[in-house]
């Protein structure tokens, strides 16, 4: 059977992307957010997945205006990187697993949540950069070390799913991977965030405490950190910082109890607090 | 429907009603990322905005390039974004013209610790000082 053996936290700013296409990590600027990687890439090479489920949110790539979907989850054999208007990623094409996709579809929407399916989709920054975070550079013509099956969140348009949703969907999540019927190792990664808006005339705002609290809960008091609300989300963490919501399907997809085995915080890239968090699922 | 957020200062929330009002700009602005497009409005500005069905004010904060009012008119900064893109402005660079201070000031703000929260959570605190 499928066992979901660990959730990733992670910020997916795409100015580190660049950093890693470019070849510009070890400058001044860049190493603190980096080094706070090293335990992390070092830890999925030990802990090697067969397949990541990989929460992220499109930025206007795949999407625009004319289609929004709430909650669109990835079921093709393939995902291009999409050109956000500087050229794809350097990075290679994201390999789905189309059965598990298939399985996950299935028992989740009868389990209630009502997903959109993408047979095809082109995948941004929101979830390459997760992927170049976790296994490093890997090269455009190589293959990334596993499988991903993607899910987009809306977040770019009011209102998001509230973090509780978010969170019982990630329950609904972890019975359709529990339910599959064949031996793989799966993770889940929830990305986004942290504090930091990109907009208006309070663009550049950073909450560090506040980003410190919601780790914290993140390990130890998760269902009170999928009760934050939009507002306070919004107001305490920026305009942007409401990608957040994403991590809450990570979370609810593990066990009650985690065992948090590393965690990374750093401001600023770019406009934004980097945030990182592991945490092991323990039987 | 009550916003309880409209009382956030220096942010415009992209929610329903600002998605329909600025449909039309925003799709204006993510065409920027075609190649074909750019050379159109590069050649022609006006017959290219003409093409977007836009209301006269966001039509003149284009032609402005009025960053924060596109914003106000419903723009969203993901869009918005791609305008600056053809205009050769980096999203950090955007970020500081939209509030107001240098390139090199914003970064340095942001290398510090960035924007703090206090004094940024209302309306209320930015009209006091
Ligand atoms: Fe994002």
């Amino acid at each position: 059977m499928a066992r979901l053996t660990a959730g990733v936290g992670c910020s997916h700013v795409p100015a580190i992307g660049i950093a890693m296409d470019q070849g510009i990590t070890e400058q001044p600027y860049w190493i603190p957010a980096f080094e706070g990687f090293e335990f992390s890439r070092k830890w999925m090479k030990d802990n090697k997945p067969d397949v990541i489920f990989l929460v992220y949110n499109d930025h206007c790539t795949a999407f625009d205006a004319s289609c929004i979907p709430t909650f669109a989850l990835g079921c093709a054999a393939e995902y291009h990187p999409a050109d956000e208007g500087w050229g794809p990623r350097p990075v290679p094409v994201v390999k789905g697993h189309q059965r598990l996709s298939s399985h996950i579809a299935q028992s989740v929407i009868l389990d209630e949540f009502d997903l959109t399916i993408m047979n095809e989709m082109e995948v941004d920054h929101g979830l390459t950069v997760p992927m170049s975070i976790m296994f490093g550079e890997v090269a455009q013509d190589d293959d990334w070390p596993c499988l991903v099956v993607p899910l987009c969140v809306n977040v770019v348009q009011y209102p998001p799913p509230t973090g509780n949703r978010c969170f019982q969907l990630g329950k609904a999540i972890r019975r359709a991977i529990d339910s599959y019927d064949e031996d793989l190792n799966v993770m889940i990664f929830g990305t986004g965030g942290m504090s930091h808006q990109l907009q208006a005339e309070r663009a550049g705002l950073i909450n560090a405490d506040w980003d410190k609290r919601f780790l914290d809960m993140m390990t130890e008091d998760p269902i009170a950190a999928s009760q934050i609300t939009h507002e306070e989300y919004l107001r305490e963490t920026g305009s942007e910082g409401i990608e957040m919501v994403m991590w809450h399907v990570m979370r609810g997809a593990l066990n009650d109890k985690v065992k948090e085995v590393h965690r990374h915080y750093h401001v600023p890239a770019s406009n934004t607090a980097v945030g990182h968090i592991i945490l092991e699922n323990h039987e | 429907m009550e916003k309880n957020y409209e009382d956030i200062p220096g942010t415009y929330v992209f929610d329903a009603d600002r998605s329909r009002e600025g449909y039309h700009l925003n799709m204006f602005c993510i065409s920027m990322r075609q190649a074909n497009n750019r050379k159109a409005m590069k050649e022609d500005p006006e017959a290219y905005l003409a093409k977007y069905p836009m209301t006269e004010e966001q039509r003149q904060a284009v032609r402005d390039r009025d960053w924060n009012r596109l914003l106000e008119l419903g723009g969203n900064i993901y869009y918005t974004s791609k305008l600056a893109a053809f205009d050769g402005i980096t999203f950090q660079d955007l970020a500081a013209m939209m509030t107001g201070v240098s390139r090199e000031e914003y970064r340095d703000m942001m290398l510090n610790g960035g924007r703090s929260i206090e004094g940024n959570r209302y309306k209320s605190e930015w009209e006091k000082s």
